[in-house]
Order: C-alpha cells, then structure tokens, then sequence
C-alpha cells in the first residue's frame, strides 16, 4: 500500500503548488505592448503615471514587427506603442485597432561601441569604413531590418553610406533593437547600431561611447501609438497620459523629439 | 527576482503534469503492451516534438488557435478570450510539446513488467483496472515518475513555443524564462543571473527527488 500513499502524496504536491488560475490578481490592469527600445523612458513614464493616477500598467516589450504580428492573432493588448508608424495603418485597415493613432516620439539612432573597441563611433560612419577596409570588422550588430523598425532605419543609413554590402559577412542582428545594443556592448563585438533611448539609460551608458547618427541618414523614426478596440478606461487614462506634458518631458530626456501638442 | 513568474511556471507544469499524468499511464501502457497496425507511426508523433524546433510548433499553434480558426473562434466564445496569449494557451502549447516527455519513459516502465506477472493477476480473475492499479502501477512506477519530472522540469525551462504564443504579459504568460531573457535584454545581469541560479537549484532539486524516490522503490520492490 505504501506505493499508493506515494501515489497520493505527489498528487498533493500538485495540489500544494496551487491550481489557481493566475490572472485573477491582476486582472483590470490594462497590459501595455511597447517597443523594446521605450523599455527605460516606459518605465519612467508608467512610474510617473502611477504617482498621479494610483493605476498601474503591465507591460509587454518586444520587437514592433512581433507585436504586429501578435495583435492580427488576436493579442489581448490595449495599447500599442510602436517604433514606427508604417506597421499601423494596415492594422487600422483591418480594423484591428481602434483608430489611427497618434505620433508620440521621433527616436534617433545611435552608433555605439563598448570600452576596449577599436571603433570609435561617429554619426558619419568614416571610422567604421576606415576599420571595414582594414579588416578591423569581426561582428557589428543591428537590430533585424526584416521587422524591427530600428533595424530598417539601420540598413537604410548603412545603404545610404555604401557600407551596406561590405558589412554583411559581419552583421549580427538582434531580435529587437535592445537585444542588438546588448550585442554591440557585450564587448563581443566592436559596435552596432541601437537607439538613442537606450544608450541614454545609465545600465547601458556605462558600457561603452555612442555618437548620434544624422536624422538625414534615413527616413524619419516616426514612432506612432494606437489604442486597440478593447481598450478599458484605464487604458485610455494611460494613452492620454502618454501626451500630456509630464510623459513627453521624459520622453525628451530620452532623447526623443515629441510633436508639438495638438 | 520576479516572483509572479516563477509563480506562473510553477503553476503551469503544476497543470502540464496533473493533464498528462493520465495520459502517461494509459497511452504508455497502451503503447507497451499492444501490437497494431501504424504503431510505428504513433511512436514517431509521439517523439515529434522533441526533434522538431519550437518555432514550428509557436508557428502552428498561432496559425491553429489564432483569431479567426474554427478552434480559435470556439473558444473565444465559450470563454470570451482568445486561446493565445493567455495562460490557457500556453497550458495547451505545454501539454503537447512535452508528450514525448510524458509518455516515453511511462512506455519503457510499463514494458519492464513481466507478462507472466500480468497473465497471473488475469488468471487469478483481476479486473484489468485492478491489475493496472495493484499489480502494473506500482512494478511500473519508476517510469511513470520519471515521465512526471521530466514533464515537470521541461516546462519550467520551455521558451521557443511561449515567446512565440505567449506575448510576454506579466501575470499570465511571462514566465520565468522569458522573465530571464527580457532581463538581459534589460541589462539587468543582477536579476538574470538571480533568476538563473534559483531555475538551476529548483531544477536540481526536482531532479535528485526522483533519483532518491526511484532508488527506494527499486529497494522495496527487489
């Protein structure tokens, strides 16, 4: 008998660990989908948001091309916060957002390298060419041009440079722009592109020196956020707040430019 | 350290366990002691999900259970949410990526019982629930728990198929793993490394508690 009490004592174990279904806690917090590069300006925002308004938010960071892709499967998202404007009108269209939307922040890209790189970064890239012709390149990374907004600005200002073509035995590309700073930085690499929020953010500003690349480089980061059909009213509280004058104050220390209000 | 996610993973192999513990006994046992025509074939469905990436399978689950599928839609109406993206979904998602765990070594465990142990306990006019229960079980219990940890252990580190149908939302699909990776993403290499390490010794943990359980059944029973 004593295999049956075995039997029953893992059961138990089972049960201990609770069967509970585990949303109830925090069901009513609007879940926010935000672009990996608002992570640190997201945090800052919500923080300030619950200080004003007591509601908190959940969010959801990742690459804007995912999310996209997400959303059409049914995600239960309330807000969408982009890195770029282009992936929204075909969600609006299918009518799987609530309205077009509204441009909260035009981000800027960044070069960057770690301490102990032999690059050493400029906006016009003369010295990552200088380093390509001399063989000096092992591994550059971007994040993925295929779906991340930050990773097509990219390969446009690389193209635009004509070092497009030359860099590509050595490109690694992150799944989103912060996985791409995380490799530029990691010192297992002598640079990458990223986005300017992030370097701007202390756990990141340590790691290595950036330059601004020129906005003319490419086309414009016109970072766009919409609110999704099932949005609560806290979440509409939250997209408001996003505009008001407190969130873009931050979102100008992070190195955004924000339209002026309208 | 984000203890509402390793809540969720504690939680979800907790329900990937209690749904495939039946199915371990019987389809083990079902695999072990019958010959029939396409078994070959069940066995390799069965083994799939170990070899295939879980890319295919995030992919197949969107395309299956996503927004307007007939499973999808029957779904959302009778519980007025979508599959994916929910802690349900990832339930699901868990249940079938660790059938090959579940069932496998419940298979070898049933397969280890003598068939003259069992034709005894027919002879002597068993019910076939009462031989499984009192006579095969306990013989192939070893097995069995094994299949469990396994289970268990595998979906506390599963992360291609959960950042693929999950969405990353804190309390209901961000779990522990993917806690992990958006840490590091994070470059927060404090509270990564903090999670890592309590993942490694939970892990070990679950691992030496069946070696140590199995050896003192294999004690008794000798």
């Amino acid at each position: 008998m004593t295999t049956i009490i075995h039997r029953r004592s893992l059961l138990g174990a089972l049960a201990a660990v609770g069967f509970a279904r585990p949303v109830m806690a925090q069901n009513g917090v609007p879940v926010v989908a935000a672009a990996s590069s608002m992570q640190f300006a997201m945090a800052e925002i919500a923080e300030a948001f619950a200080a004003e308004t007591g509601q908190s938010i959940r969010f959801s960071f990742g690459s804007s091309g995912n999310f996209a892709r997400q959303i059409r499967e049914g995600a239960p998202f309330e807000v969408f916060i982009a890195a770029d404007e282009d992936i929204i009108p075909g969600l609006h269209r299918d009518g799987l957002v609530a309205d077009p939307g509204t441009v909260y922040a035009i981000g800027r890209l960044v070069i960057v390298a770690p301490h102990g790189s032999d690059l050493v970064p400029d906006g016009s890239f003369d010295t990552l060419a200088a380093l390509l012709n001399a063989g000096k390149i092992t591994r550059f990374a971007i994040a993925n041009p295929e779906h991340a907004p930050y990773g097509m600005r990219a390969r446009e200002a690389l193209q635009a440079r004509g070092l497009w073509e030359a860099l590509q035995p050595f490109l690694v590309q992150g799944e989103n722009v912060t996985q791409a700073a995380q490799f530029a930085l990691s010192g297992n690499a002598e640079g990458g592109i990223t986005a300017y929020s992030l370097v701007l953010s202390a756990d990141i500003a340590r790691l290595g020196t950036y330059a601004l690349i020129p906005e003319a480089a490419h086309a414009p980061l016109r970072q766009r956020m919409v609110r999704l059909p099932g949005a609560t009213p806290a979440a509409n509280t939250f997209y408001d707040y996003m505009q008001s004058h407190a969130a873009r104050k931050i979102l100008e220390r992070y190195g955004f430019a924000v339209p002026a209000a309208g | 350290m984000d203890w509402t996610a390793l809540t969720l993973s504690l939680q979800l192999a907790a329900w990937t366990v209690a749904i495939l513990l039946p199915v371990s006994v019987f389809m083990g046992r079902f695999l072990a002691y019958r010959r029939f025509r396409g078994k070959g074939l069940v066995e390799a469905l069965v083994m799939l999900p170990l070899v295939l990436p879980p890319t295919v399978f995030g992919f197949y689950l969107l395309v299956a259970f996503g927004r307007n599928t007939p499973v999808g839609d029957l779904w959302q109406s009778l519980f007025g949410q979508p599959l994916v993206f929910s802690f349900e979904g990832l339930v699901v998602a868990s249940v079938i990526v660790n059938l090959p765990f579940a069932i496998q070594p419940a298979q070898r465990g049933f397969e280890a019982v003598a068939a003259d142990v069992r034709e005894a306990a027919k002879c002597c006019g068993m019910a076939p629930m009462a031989s499984l229960w009192l006579v095969e079980l306990p013989l192939a219990w070893p097995g069995v728990m094994t299949a469990m940890v396994l289970t268990f252990a595998h979906t506390l580190g599963e992360f291609g198929v959960v950042l693929m149908v999950g969405g990353s939302i804190p309390g209901e699909t961000k779990t522990i793993a993917i806690a992990i990776y958006d840490r590091v993403q994070g470059f927060d290499d404090r509270g990564a490394a903090i999670m890592s390490g309590v993942l490694v010794a939970i892990s070990l943990f679950t691992i030496a508690l069946t070696q140590w359980m199995s050896a003192r059944m294999g004690r008794r029973l000798s």
